[in-house]
């Protein structure tokens, strides 16, 4: 067991893992944060994403060694200093972006990635973006249509609210 | 105007917050004080003998809590099969034994031999790997056609053959449908494959089984669709425990689509070892073992016929169809092919003269039972492809030759068993049409074409037959379940709401729709009307979410449990105003008495029912609660009409969805917004169907799309925004809502569409191509593109 410490959402954190504990089963099983899912087990899924050192990471892919002393965001501390949701996380419920919400934690932490690089991406870039998560509740037309309304762009001419 | 409360309202989801913010709690997110992890070893190949089980090594690992194997549950239940189909000879179904862990033989690869508890997961992963398993390979049965030759190797070697049933629908003689095809005109053929699929849900099932020995109860933490459904099932068939000592939970779910409704092993095994280890027991599924153990869907292989007069009418449909089961009979498998399937060749036509002939067999392969749709897109697909096919050959517009031969007329009774209670596909062939700008696809064609691409439009109707029921008639047919659901409205002292529902809500929004409905019922807030479900310990009964039900069927126990309720505050209010019951009112939360301005407030009803102080008590009890069970008399019948436009490029065999549009009569609709995205959800996973996804095995029973870097999920740049309708509504006539269910039709009316447009396509370049077998992929849209 090795000693590992990381700065999450804010929190400074410490735990005992082995060399084999994956960063998303240090947030899970240690922290308590199990709001990062697990959805496959080859990296395609995309419901464990992160962010670490602000950089988008699919935290199945990342021993938790690997994290040690980084600063790491999940989608517990995406809210709102006062509780209430982001402006991309309003966006989803605003636009019926999630169904069973099991993917959600992975979208919302991409599209907040996305969104930093490229404030107004078009529909085209948000699609490819997303390849690395899956959904299979919303054929994600409300997810799509969810991130350009957070973008700020108008998403009255997309069909169907 | 668009409403902004009650029914008909978009009301955004208040389940949506803890999702957004990581507070959701599956059931991997509930770990129990103590608990032991399990570990499956499972085969590797697809067919086996088990010659010796050596466990002794794995047993003296560090952490390793107990080694199970199939002895340890010689005589425990096998897993049930809950749908008994007799075959066309009056004979019951053949319905193989399916163990917890396997007995003597390994059936299909993922098949459990052992099961490791240890204290930590990573522990019982290690021992498994010392555990020493000596088999002897048996060639694998996997191809559907040859499995049914006389000298095949038997996936049961107590079974005849590896037929499980031979049944029939419709016109039973073949002399006379024969005579039907004897006289048309026009008779078209199809043979196709309805491919192997795995649902996918993004959350992988978990159990946790727990006991608590002071009070001899059990509680399982699992991922279903149907909680009760899993308790009623184990206990009586499985486990043999009292059901009022089993408690199953199945908080929020991560998706479902089928795959969650049955009952599996890993369930019932960690409820049993739970007490014989004296230890909450845990399994959570990897990705790899989603792929070898949830229930897979459709996997068809058919023939149809379709037979037309002189003026192009439909006169008869004829069809041949092996259905795979897969080496087990999973919970429902044995009515997908049939009464799910078969009841829904006569799709929106009137076609006096209807055979439907389906073999269901066993192989060496996962087991196979509903997904998504089940059965209804398996139907859809061969009638909607061979009326594309037919309208071709004829020379006839496609559409033309559908509203030629739609059902006008309700109630319409068809030949295969259903009664549609009502429908106009006249109506949403209209909205289909015009949203779908099928007047500007001429430019858009010669626009893809300057591109050097080919494009292609594609229609299709459907309909689909869900809420299945009623009870008594469903049980005459076979099932080994009620199909009623049940509600319970719990209205507390201060005025506010709990409803205690069977449906189990993971994705649908039940929690947003239902408090819908009640409240504009009585007219009070949403927020005083919540939820309970998911837990066979706070509700009453109920047989969960699927095949589109849970607002059909619970939401209309729910409206009778509301009804119950409303009447007995009636009694009360009357009593308050000292007024007589029947003139009552009851508007905006208000009860007064006609006539008067004498009113009470629902909070003071309320109070009185359980401060019954000022109370009728020689007539009434106090409280207010009130329990509905409701079976429904039929099922309803949504409807549609698809539109999609494929642009193909001729030198990769690339198909791209430029369009989707969809009309739907979904009847009355409570949430549009849920109702547009439940039909965006079933697109997705209908035109994954179409153009990507394939569960594929070698001829050696070997898994090859085990992993989703094998098999092709839709991401989100295969699929364009969805133009999605449904304001053709028909309210059905027999529940009391009005609806139909919103939940499948997506994935049942798409994939003929897209592989109608893609026909199209290659036909429009000049490729004399008929039929191409889904998953239309670059490499088979080029090969037909070659020929």
């Amino acid at each position: 067991m090795s000693k590992v410490t990381m700065t999450v959402n804010g929190r400074a954190t410490s735990g005992d893992v082995e060399g084999r504990t994956l960063l998303s089963s240090y947030l899970r099983d240690t922290l308590g944060l199990t709001g990062t899912h697990i959805g496959c087990d080859t990296s395609q899924c995309g419901t464990c994403v992160v962010h670490v050192d602000g950089k988008v990471v699919k935290s199945c892919t990342m021993l938790a060694l690997e994290a040690d002393g980084a600063v790491v965001d999940t989608i517990e501390g995406q809210a709102n200093a006062d509780g209430s949701l982001n402006v991309i996380q309003q966006a989803f419920q605003d636009h019926h972006g999630l169904q069973c919400g099991f993917c959600t934690p992975g979208m919302v932490m991409s599209a907040a990635a996305l969104l930093k690089d490229n404030p107004k991406p078009s529909e085209s870039e948000i699609r490819k973006y997303l390849e690395g998560n899956l959904c299979r509740c919303t054929g994600y037309h409300n997810i799509v249509k969810a991130i350009l309304a957070a973008s700020g762009q108008d998403v009255s001419v997309v069909a169907a609210e | 105007m668009p409403k902004d409360t009650g029914i008909g309202a978009s009301q955004k989801r208040r389940e949506d917050v803890r999702f957004l913010t990581g507070a959701g709690n599956y059931t991997d997110d509930i770990n129990v004080s103590g608990q032991a992890y399990v570990h499956f070893v499972r085969s590797e190949v697809a067919h086996a003998k088990i010659l010796s089980i050596d466990t002794a090594k794995a047993s003296e690992l560090p952490g390793v809590v107990q080694i199970f194997t199939g002895s340890d549950f010689e005589g425990v239940g096998g897993l049930p099969c809950g749908w008994q189909v007799t075959d066309r000879y009056g004979e019951p179904m053949q319905e193989p034994p399916h163990p917890i862990l396997a007995q003597e033989k390994v059936r299909h690869v993922g098949d459990p031999i052992a099961a490791v508890v240890a204290d930590t997961y990573a522990q019982a992963r290690d021992a498994a790997e010392a555990i020493s398993i000596d088999f002897e390979e048996l060639p694998a049965v996997v191809d559907m056609s040859s499995a049914l030759d006389d000298g095949s190797v038997k996936v049961h070697d107590n079974l005849k053959s590896n037929l499980c049933y031979d049944w029939v629908l419709g016109e039973a003689d073949d002399t006379k449908i024969q005579e039907a095809f004897d006289a048309a005109a026009h008779v078209t053929t199809l043979e196709l494959t309805n491919q192997r699929l795995v649902a996918n849900p993004m959350e992988p099932r978990v159990a946790v089984g727990d006991y608590n020995r002071a009070s001899d109860e059990h509680t399982l933490y699992t991922t279903s669709q149907n909680p009760h459904v899993i308790r009623l099932l184990m206990c009586a068939f499985v486990l043999g425990l009292p059901e009022h000592k089993v408690r199953v939970v199945a908080p929020d779910v991560g998706g479902g689509f089928g795959t969650k409704i049955f009952h599996y092993a890993e369930e019932a095994f960690c409820t049993f070892a739970a007490k014989a280890c004296n230890r909450p027991v845990k399994w959570t599924s990897s990705r790899t073992e989603a792929f070898q153990t949830d229930a897979h869907g459709r996997d068809h292989v058919t023939k149809i016929e379709l037979a037309l007069d002189d003026a192009n009418n439909f006169t008869a449909i004829r069809t041949h169809t092996h259905a795979n089961m897969g080496a087990y009979l999973s919970t429902f498998a044995s009515s997908i092919p049939t009464w799910l399937h078969g009841t829904l060749m006569a799709g929106n036509y009137k076609t006096p003269a209807i055979q439907v002939n389906v073999r269901a067999v066993f192989t060496n392969t996962v087991p196979v039972d509903a997904y998504r749709g089940a059965g209804r897109p398996e139907a859809t697909f061969q009638l909607e492809r061979v009326i594309d096919i037919a309208a071709r050959e004829l020379k006839v517009d496609p559409i033309a030759l559908r509203r030629q031969n739609f059902i006008t007329e309700f109630p319409y009774e068809t030949p295969v068993a259903l009664a549609y209670d009502t429908g106009d596909y006249h109506g949403t062939m209209d909205r289909l049409e015009a949203n779908g700008d099928f007047s500007g696809f001429a430019a858009r064609r010669a626009e893809s074409e300057a591109q050097g691409k080919l494009r292609g439009l594609g229609v299709n109707c459907y309909i689909e037959a869900c809420g299945i029921a009623p009870s008594n008639i469903a049980g005459a047919l076979g099932a080994r379940a009620g199909l009623y659901d049940a509600a319970t409205v719990r209205v507390n002292a201060t005025g506010s709401i709990s409803v205690l529902v069977g449906a189990h809500s993971h994705g649908q929004g039940h929690e947003t729709v239902f408090p819908q409905v009640i409240a504009e019922m009585i007219g009070i807030d949403e927020s005083q009307v919540e939820i309970v479900h998911g837990d066979s310990s706070k509700i009453p009964f109920g047989m969960g979410t699927y095949g589109s039900r849970s607002l059909a069927v619970c939401g209309s126990a729910m409206v009778r449990a509301t009804e119950k309720v409303i009447n007995k505050a009636k009694k009360i209010a009357a009593h308050l105003m000292e007024a007589s019951e029947s003139d009552i009112e009851l508007k905006d939360g208000t009860f007064s008495v006609a006539g008067t301005d004498k009113s009470v407030a629902w909070g003071d009803v309320t109070l009185t029912a359980y401060v019954p102080h000022n109370f009728p008590l020689e007539d009434l009890e106090p409280g207010l609660e009130e329990t509905a069970f409701y079976d429904p008399a039929n099922f309803t019948f949504p409807a549609g009409g698809y539109a999609c436009e494929v642009e193909v490029d001729p030198e990769t065999g690339h198909v791209s969805v430029e369009r989707f549009t969809a009309a739907d009569d979904f009847g009355n609709v409570v949430n549009p917004m849920i109702v547009d995205g439940q039909v965006h959800g079933g697109l997705g996973q209908g035109i994954g169907q179409a153009l990507l996804e394939n569960c594929a095995y070698d001829e050696s029973g070997q898994l090859l799309t085990g992993s989703f870097m094998d098999y092709a999920m839709p991401r989100a740049d295969d699929v364009p925004f969805y133009s999605v309708d449904h304001s053709s509504q028909t309210p059905c006539t027999h529940n009391p809502l009005g609806v139909k269910g919103c939940g499948e039709a997506g994935a049942i009316g798409s994939p003929p569409a897209v592989v109608n447009a893609v026909i199209d396509a290659l036909q429009s370049g000049g490729h004399d191509v008929t039929h191409i077998d889904m998953p239309v992929s670059p490499g088979r849209v080029w090969e037909a593109i070659q020929k």
